[in-house]
């Protein structure tokens, strides 16, 4: 490997803080947002929820669990997907790509539980589930899920701060060891984990059936959140790595650089392949629950947007680009991919979710309400560079090279 | 968390919705004998007046807040207003076939209830007495059983910084204990609500059909609905009404339960049991997906090993060919010039070889 410009924290200097202080554009926008959301987060701490939400009786859960739950889990599958991929299906190709993906899974999960407390009535009553449980109950499986895979993320992605503060207490090498040992069984727990709270968050809306709109409530929607998941996982690999490129580049060894395209072509043709299976399971689900006249309605007219334009464009532009190796292509696609997600879980936890009520009755997040969801995107990404500042996810720290 | 504690909790927590599975499948379709000698309420819309003295009665049992606006002010009922967390119970007014009737909506305390299956810290519990019951001091305020509820009945305090609680009717549980009848039943001036066993009330509805033909639409709603509440509604039948039916109402006689704002499509099993094949499934990926991808693993570990085996059987070969072949032209080469030749070539290829070997694995591993 020839030695790069990588900063790499050494004994003497274990931080490298300067990218967050120079005047950019990006920097400068990153400080606003923090700003205004600590002010928010303050005051929906100190004068309840009601003082910064829409949200009423008739629709308890909004954005933040629209988005930052069900979107922020979902968006977090690469972690899965990528190590599903790397380490049980043999491809090691993709072995740059897990770290990274692990990284952006654990803060995805990590800050999914950090925007719950803001919805949350008696946030500091959050491990009352494990007291109580109700056993009977999707939210107590989800719980227990995410709270048991949060863990299992936090050991996985302890590497790279292990291998980053080793070289300052030699001792981490030890535990360095151990995880990296348990890899294959931490990866199969992780992914078992995942199926079951991926697909949980579709089967919360099964005890509502009059409340969802039918063309989007299924018996199968655990089946639909899952497979989603997948093309999510996938397609945010792809997404992200657009960014990272971007954005950090010099912060990729030339083993990272050398595999991400190969890395983008993969997942962009299992994705092609997943999209066109869950285009064809939500299309079957649509007939045999014969409401095919609904498709000739106004939410119809959506669900079709949502069809066509969002799972069975991005599966043909994924094939197309997969097929003729056109990055931009598959860029695309994952964009459009990350959109229809996003689009998916807004349908069923707010668009038609209550279709019934009268208009008044419906719901519209407030300013806040954004301002909080972007804020915790915001507290994602400066963690995210954070760790690349410090740590070695895009690239492999030099002491610790070929010991996987 | 350990795995193996983990492991021990997924089980447990299988088993635990299997033997619940089984229960229910002893206890047959939920139907009415369910709860059957629990106390309910009977809300006979015929001869509700829609004078709020529940409303006010409620208010003032559960020291709940004074609304805006006062309770002898009819107007409000124009508006097809909800419970929520400091309104217990509201009336309504609604159009049947064009004729006004009000209807009083609080929780129905069902049988099975869907806010009670959805809870994951247990809040909710079906008391022996008919009320379903709700322990704030356990809520962690996630409102899942509000999304559960498919009456829209719990109501949230979302303007309380620092302890907010879902809120419902609670079947003034602590007067039922004292031997009193709930506010709203006690206020009630025109017998619109009944108080009684649940089996009663049911028998009670019946005869009071039976009674008066054409009167009632034929369904006791909250008898199987959302698998059978503690509260029921009676509604009027077009029969009644038939005189002052006007042409263009007439497409609307026979939807009487719609048009009072009841839901029949709740289906006659309990909410809940949507939820239960999902759970169900849980255990079965627990113990499945470990089997699945264990096995992906081992799989691709031995096509590994397989094309590891023979790639060195292939370099193998090729290395004891041109170890042939150095030989036969090293011989050839003593047999024309002599040995010293033979051994200068021979050294020269080795090392040729050598080089290219090196440069071969340098390649190799960087691929």
């Amino acid at each position: 490997m020839s030695h790069h410009s990588i900063v790499i924290p050494t004994k003497d200097k274990l931080f490298n803080l300067g990218e967050f202080f120079r005047p950019t554009p990006g920097n400068i926008l990153t400080a606003v947002i923090l700003t205004v959301g600590l002010i928010i987060t303050i005051i929906r701490f100190t004068m309840g929820i009601g003082s910064v939400t829409n949200l009423s009786n008739t629709q308890p859960w909004g954005l933040w669990i629209g988005f930052d739950l069900l979107c922020g889990v979902a968006l977090a599958a690469g972690g899965y997907f990528t190590t599903v991929a790397c380490y049980v299906m043999g491809m090691k190709q993709f072995h740059s790509a897990v770290r990274p993906a692990i990284t952006t899974a654990f803060l995805g999960y990590g800050f999914v539980v950090v925007a719950l407390l803001y919805d949350l009535g008696h946030p500091l009553r959050l491990p009352f589930m494990f007291f109580f449980p109700g056993t009977t109950s999707v939210l107590f499986e989800v719980g227990l899920c995410v709270a048991t895979y949060v863990t299992v993320l936090l050991i996985e992605f302890s590497v790279a701060p292990l291998e980053w503060l080793s070289s300052k207490y030699p001792v981490l090498i030890k535990w360095r060891k151990l995880v990296v040992h348990a890899t294959i069984v931490l990866t199969i727990f992780g992914v078992t984990l995942s199926t079951l709270h991926q697909s949980s968050l579709g089967a919360l809306y099964l005890i509502a059936p009059e409340k969802l709109h039918p063309l989007w409530y299924s018996p199968f929607m655990p089946m639909f959140f899952f497979v989603s998941s997948m093309a999510a996982g996938s397609s945010m690999v792809i997404f992200e790595g657009m960014f990272a490129h971007k954005g950090l580049h010099h912060y990729m060894d030339e083993t990272h650089l050398r595999e991400a395209d190969g890395v983008v072509f993969s997942f962009a043709r299992a994705a092609s392949f997943i999209l066109f299976a869950y285009f064809m399971l939500k299309l079957i689900d649509m007939l045999v629950q014969a409401n095919l006249p609904y498709v000739f309605s106004g939410y119809g007219a959506w669900w079709l947007v949502e069809m066509l334009g969002f799972v069975l464009l991005p599966a043909l532009l994924y094939a197309k680009g997969a097929r003729d190796r056109n990055l931009t292509l598959c860029r695309i696609a994952s964009a459009n991919t990350v959109l229809g997600i996003v689009m998916n879980r807004f349908n069923v936890s707010m668009i038609a979710f209550n279709y019934n009520l009268p208009s008044a009755e419906r719901y519209f997040p407030s300013i806040w309400e954004f301002c909080i969801s972007i804020f915790v995107v915001t507290m994602i990404v400066t963690a995210y560079r954070f760790i690349i500042y410090h740590m070695p996810v895009l690239y492999e720290h030099p002491d610790f090279k070929d010991e996987h | 968390m350990k795995r193996r504690t983990f492991l021990t909790i997924m089980g447990s927590a299988g088993v635990v919705s299997a033997l619940g599975t089984a229960k229910v499948a002893q206890a047959g379709p939920h139907t009415f004998p369910y709860y059957a000698d629990s106390y309910g309420v009977l809300h006979d819309t015929t001869r509700c007046i829609g004078c709020r003295k529940c409303e006010e009665a409620c208010n003032k049992v559960n020291h709940l807040p004074k609304p805006k606006k006062p309770f002898s002010d009819l107007t409000v009922c124009d508006t097809h207003r909800r419970t929520g967390e400091y309104e217990w119970t509201v009336v309504n007014k609604y159009k049947v076939n064009g004729k006004d009737v009000f209807r009083k909506l609080q929780c129905f305390h069902c049988n099975d209830p869907a806010c009670a299956s959805a809870c994951f810290a247990k809040c909710f519990t079906k008391h022996p007495n008919g009320a379903v019951h709700y322990e704030g001091s356990q809520c962690v305020g996630c409102r899942y059983c509000m999304v559960a509820c498919p009456f829209y009945v719990p109501g949230f305090q979302y303007d309380e910084a620092f302890d907010p609680l879902v809120q419902k009717c609670t079947f003034c549980e602590p007067l039922l204990m004292e031997g009193k009848l709930p506010g709203c039943v006690q206020a009630c001036p025109k017998d619109a609500l009944t108080f009684g066993r649940r089996s009663d009330l049911l028998r009670l509805a019946r005869a009071r059909m039976a009674d008066n033909p054409g009167k009632y639409v034929n369904y006791v709603y909250g008898e199987t609905d959302a698998g059978g509440t503690a509260w029921m509604v009676l509604s009027p039948a077009a029969g009644q009404l038939a005189a002052s039916l006007t042409p263009d109402d007439a497409p609307l006689a026979g939807d009487e339960m719609k048009q009072l704002g009841l839901n029949t499509h709740l289906g006659h099993s309990p909410m809940g049991e949507l939820t239960y094949g999902a759970l169900g499934a849980v255990p079965m990926i627990v113990a499945f997906w470990p089997v699945l991808f264990g096995g992906a693993y081992a799989i691709s570990k031995r096509r590994e090993a397989m094309y590891k085996a023979e790639k060195d059987e292939k370099v193998k070969e090729a290395r004891e060919d041109v170890a042939a072949a150095v030989d036969a032209a090293v011989r050839k080469i003593e047999e024309t010039q002599g040995p010293g030749a033979a051994d200068t070539a021979r050294r020269a290829m080795t090392e040729a070889l050598k080089a290219r070997e090196t440069e071969c694995k340098c390649h190799g591993e960087d691929k």
